[in-house]
């Protein structure tokens, strides 16, 4: 069957345009964009995440760090309202997320990748970022029923924005291809565009290099520069120190759901603390 | 490389997409050859073809093709009419169980409903306030979604499968209602039904409960709007919603999709759609109890959406027909169409889970067009080896494709 | 409309409580071994078995085909207690294998193959539900739309009659071995070597099977659990409600069941008996107050709803990977 008739347009597809976000933010490049004050998860009997906190700044890649077990994805699962903080508070902007659900994080400015997957399969690529696009979309069920005009603004910009932004990571040349049936480097490039689709003001990559091998671990730091130089906030879950310590402006250590550390990489690499945190997993993955 | 580098390059990016059309070719040939052909044609010709389809739909019944009908057992109009309920029906809950993924066995609940309010509105047997039959249906929809939200809110929270559970207790719990509130009159039912208005020729009633025609036609014009509209939702921020949820419920909520909100749209729509398929049954019959309303028969809907296609309009539509079309035409399998469908069901699992009509779904307003804008693009880049890298104009207003086809109408 | 359809009498209730407590913890305790059924497939495959019920039903049948050729008819037989003992036992294990073997042929045919393939839950969902429609149609096939005739094991006589409160045999019979057998169920998982792969299985399955557990024998033995403890379930249930053996019965019960094991929280052993009693009196209950049996229903599910809501995962919530040695 064919579309019902929309007016006929013209897509200004320009794939070499920036990809800046759109949003007004409240606080100027190096003020902190993100307060994680005290956050504290428990599960049972078992504290996850002890009273840490740490600030994120406009315009930073901050690098959240620690052996396996740390607290690094409990820390993001609870500032992206998977997990409920038994205390402490986690703000954006001077407003606190606890509380909201998660599509309301997500358009509050916070947007997550997965360390698994976690793409919609059956979707094509292009569409999947289309998603990600809606979140900050208003049609509702009259508007997309009777097509008003705002629906053809949205969905326009779906093909210009989305485009753009599968261009931007590297994959558009997929754009029309189910998500599940992508290589799984363009799997993982589709998951940041996707969340850069709703247009964060924080972008939080849970182990985006999870799986690469070293050229590629490299393509994608670089990507990941490129994203901060467009004007993103950066939030980066890496195992891999090296890695790590080539991208990121700052670094946050947890060790045991405790921070132990928190400076730039030159001063974390020089930390005893963190030595012998790192030191003691290599030695337990000998073990293993 | 190009491909990997953040910013890849113009020209290797169309050259891929091409690439890519033709490995979708490979995979699922017949079915993407088909589509492709179809894409292919012009968007008159497009119309036109659906016009024919359309018309041979409607003529069906006039045209009783020999071996396909069902006559002398059931009449054949009042056969299509049953087929075109069950399409109907099978549209509806595909919007519940094929795109947002929730398992709905209560959907005869809303059917129910739906013929209910058409009774209690129109039949000389109920003492409320009469009112047209047409006015029924918009009526049954509004009731229906009503019921559809009620039961929607407290279970839509819980998990996946608790659901079935809750919907398969709510079919139950419609159909004991029906039995237990005198004024809905059990099994004695309601009789003579109002029915939309019109005479032939001869003054006679246009639409009889033995007359299957005008009812079959006024049946597959409601499911070409039905269809209209459910395309225009598909292709949306809701249709994409559905999917998201589907796919991934926790997921498309933490890229932002206000999930139950949209499980509570994609069910308040499938009642509504149910609602008025049951209106429209027991206009047609003319009669209205409480023995129609079983479990049995919503699985049965669900065999129709499961066998069409989940997620695919045109495929469930043709699941449903099919499934009202064996047991009328083949009457000695009439008594084992349950049993029949119940194997279907196991098969179709097993061996076909996606359907004898699979189709991925389409979610973008502008999804065919940037289809055919990408292949016009490789038409004309070829001969002038395809723009170099970097060469398109980075403000927003000039794009690529419209240089691309300035320069191939020079050519 | 008439006024009196639906009558609000507590009255009623007060007037025949222990009878209609008593009874509904007899229906109870049948509700509760089938909802075990549902909830051990859960806990190990986190799936629905729709066709549990018919699992359960296959069961009934049997169990009235043994009474039948054991010469059992609609009115109590005159027999030794050992004979009729033994001629009850005789009834369930049919029963229990049969239901055993019904759960086993649902596992292979309708959830073995789709697992081969990592299908999508809602697929084993949907060839669940088919397995139960052409269980439930073959028997409709074969046996027609009535139920079998009554095979009346034994005539219920008062046992206890404390302060009024009379106990009968059949009620007693059917609390105290349904009880028992939860227990061992329940001691079963705990304890045993089975119980312990079931256990792995439930709580990831991919790590047991690292750790050398046969999750595929796992999957069958938990389904034939399920089937035998449906099957006991049959020998009480066609006690309690003879005329209930035909193709929808298994239906009509399994839904009830299936509510139990919600109610408890599915995937939780202890939750199912829980549930299980509980349904048995919510059910009575409102029948009672509300004057009609055919509320029945109905206020059972506008009960799981309301539970469901405040706690969403069931009364006792967790699952069978969590349970402690």
């Amino acid at each position: 069957m064919p579309e019902a008739q929309a007016p006929e347009q013209e897509f200004a597809i320009n794939e070499e345009a920036a990809v800046a976000p759109e949003r007004e933010i409240a606080v100027s490049e190096g003020e902190p964009l993100v307060e994680v004050t005290d956050l504290t998860v428990t599960f049972g009997g078992l504290t996850a995440l002890d009273h840490v906190s740490f600030d994120i700044r406009r315009g930073e890649i901050l690098g959240l760090i620690g052996p396996n077990g740390a607290g690094k994805t409990t820390c993001f699962n609870a500032m992206t309202g998977v997990y409920r903080a038994s205390s402490g508070d986690v703000r954006l902007e001077g407003q606190t997320l606890l509380g909201k659900k998660k599509h309301q994080i997500t358009r509050a400015g916070l947007a997550r990748t997965f360390q698994n997957i976690r793409l919609f399969g059956e979707m094509s690529a292009l569409e999947n970022v289309a998603v990600g696009l809606d979140a900050r979309h208003r049609t509702g069920m009259i508007g997309a029923m009777l097509r008003l005009p705002r629906h053809y603004r949205e969905e326009k910009q779906i093909i210009e924005r989305g485009m753009e932004l599968l261009d931007f990571v590297g994959i558009a040349d997929r754009a029309l291809h189910p998500a599940r049936d992508l290589p799984y480097g363009y799997q993982r490039r589709l998951e940041i565009a996707r969340a850069l689709a709703t247009d964060p003001k924080l972008l939080c990559l849970d182990e985006p290099a999870a799986g690469f091998n070293p050229a590629e671990k490299e393509e994608l730091m670089a990507l990941i520069r490129t994203v901060r130089d467009e004007g993103y906030t950066v939030l980066l879950i890496e195992h891999d120190m090296k890695l790590v310590m080539g991208v990121t402006d700052r670094i946050v250590v947890l060790e045991f759901g405790k921070k132990i550390a928190d400076d730039v990489p030159s001063a974390i690499q020089q930390d005893p603390a963190v030595i012998a945190a790192y030191l003691g997993e290599e030695a337990d993955d000998v073990d293993a | 490389m190009s491909n990997h580098s953040p910013l890849g390059s113009v020209g290797a990016t169309q050259t891929a997409i091409g690439e890519e059309l033709a490995d979708v070719t490979k995979k699922h040939k017949r079915t993407a050859a088909l589509r492709q052909w179809w894409n292919d044609r012009s968007r008159l010709q497009q119309w036109l073809m659906l016009l024919v389809v359309v018309a041979l739909a409607y003529l069906l019944p006039v045209i009783n093709p020999p071996l396909i009908t069902t006559e002398p057992a059931n009449d054949f109009a009042i056969s299509c009419f049953n087929m075109a309920l069950y399409a109907l029906v099978a549209l509806g809950l595909n919007v519940v169980v094929g795109q947002a993924g929730l398992l709905d066995l209560g959907y005869i609940g809303f059917f129910a409903v739906g013929a209910y309010v058409a009774a209690l509105w129109t039949s000389s047997d109920s003492t409320f306030v009469h009112i047209p039959y047409l006015a029924t249906l918009p009526l049954a929809m509004i009731v229906t979604v009503v019921f559809g939200i009620a039961l929607g809110l407290p279970t839509l929270r819980l998990r996946g499968d608790y659901l079935a559970i809750v919907t398969l207790g709510f079919g139950e719990i419609i159909r004991l209602l029906a039995t237990i509130i005198p004024g809905l009159k059990g099994n004695t039912g309601f009789q003579n039904l109002g029915r939309p208005p019109g005479t032939n020729a001869d003054g006679e009633a246009l639409f009889t409960a033995s007359n299957g025609l005008p009812w079959y036609w006024l049946v597959v014009t409601i499911i070409i709007i039905v269809a209209v509209l459910l395309g225009n939702l598909e292709r949306s921020r809701v249709g994409r919603a559905w999917i998201a949820i589907r796919e991934d419920e926790d997921a498309a909520e933490i890229m932002g999709v206000p999930t139950f909100n949209f499980k509570l749209a994609a069910f308040g729509t499938g009642a509504a759609i149910g609602g008025l398929a049951g209106a429209l049954m027991g206009g047609q019959v003319g009669f209205v109890n409480n023995q129609k309303f079983d479990v049995p028969t919503s699985i049965l809907f669900l065999a129709a959406v499961v066998l069409g296609g989940r997620g695919n309009k045109v495929g469930v539509i043709l699941g449903g027909a099919i499934v009202a079309y064996i047991p009328l035409r083949f009457t000695e399998l009439a008594a084992y169409k349950y049993l029949i469908f119940g194997i279907v069901l196991v098969l179709l699992m097993i061996f076909r889970p996606q359907g004898l009509f699979p189709a991925k779904a389409h979610l973008l307003t502008y999804g065919s067009r940037i289809r055919r804008w990408v292949k016009k693009e490789q038409a004309p880049a070829q001969p002038e080896g395809g723009p170099p890298p970097g060469s398109a104009p980075p403000a927003p207003g000039g794009s690529t494709a419209q240089s691309t086809r300035r320069a191939r109408k020079e050519t | 409309m008439s006024g009196d359809w639906i009558t609000f009498d507590l009255g009623r209730l007060v007037d025949s409580f222990w009878s209609t407590t008593l009874d509904g913890l007899t229906l109870g305790a049948i509700y509760a071994l089938v909802a075990l059924g549902y909830t051990l497939v859960y806990g190990v495959l986190n799936l629905i078995n729709f066709a549990h019920s018919e699992v359960f039903i296959a069961g009934a049948f049997a169990v009235v085909f043994v009474l039948s050729g054991l010469g059992f008819g609609p009115s109590a037989p005159h027999m030794s207690l050992g004979l009729l003992i033994l001629d009850i036992a005789l009834a369930m294990i049919a029963a229990m294998l049969v239901s055993a073997g019904t759960a086993l042929v649902v596992e292979r045919v309708a959830y073995k193959p789709l697992r081969d393939k990592g299908a999508p839950r809602l697929a084993f969902l949907i060839s669940a539900i088919g397995m139960s429609f052409v269980i439930q149609y073959l028997f409709f096939v074969w046996r027609g739309p009535s139920a079998e005739p009554n095979r009346t094991m034994y005539r219920p006589k008062p046992i206890f009659d404390v302060f009024g409160v009379i106990i009968n045999s059949q009620q007693l019979t059917i609390i105290i071995a349904a009880v028992v057998m939860m227990v061992c169920v329940d001691q079963l998982v705990r304890r045993t070597k089975l119980g312990r792969g079931i256990r792995a299985v439930a709580q990831d399955p991919d790590t047991a099977t690292l750790m050398g557990v046969n999750k595929e024998r796992i999957i069958m033995a938990t389904f034939m659990i399920g089937g035998a403890l449906a099957g006991a379930a049959a020998v009480f249930y066609v006690m309690r409600v003879p005329a209930g053996v035909f193709y929808m019965g298994g239906f009509i019960l399994g839904i009830k069941a299936f509510a139990a094991a919600v109610l408890g929280g599915i995937g939780n052993i202890r939750g199912a008996l829980l549930g299980g009693l509980l349904i048995g009196l919510i059910g009575n209950y409102g029948a009672t107050v509300l004057g009609d049996s055919q509320w029945t229903d109905v206020v059972i599910f506008v009960v799981l709803v309301v539970v469901l809501m405040v706690r969403p995962n069931g009364i006792l919530g967790s699952n069978l990977g969590k349970v402690r040695a």
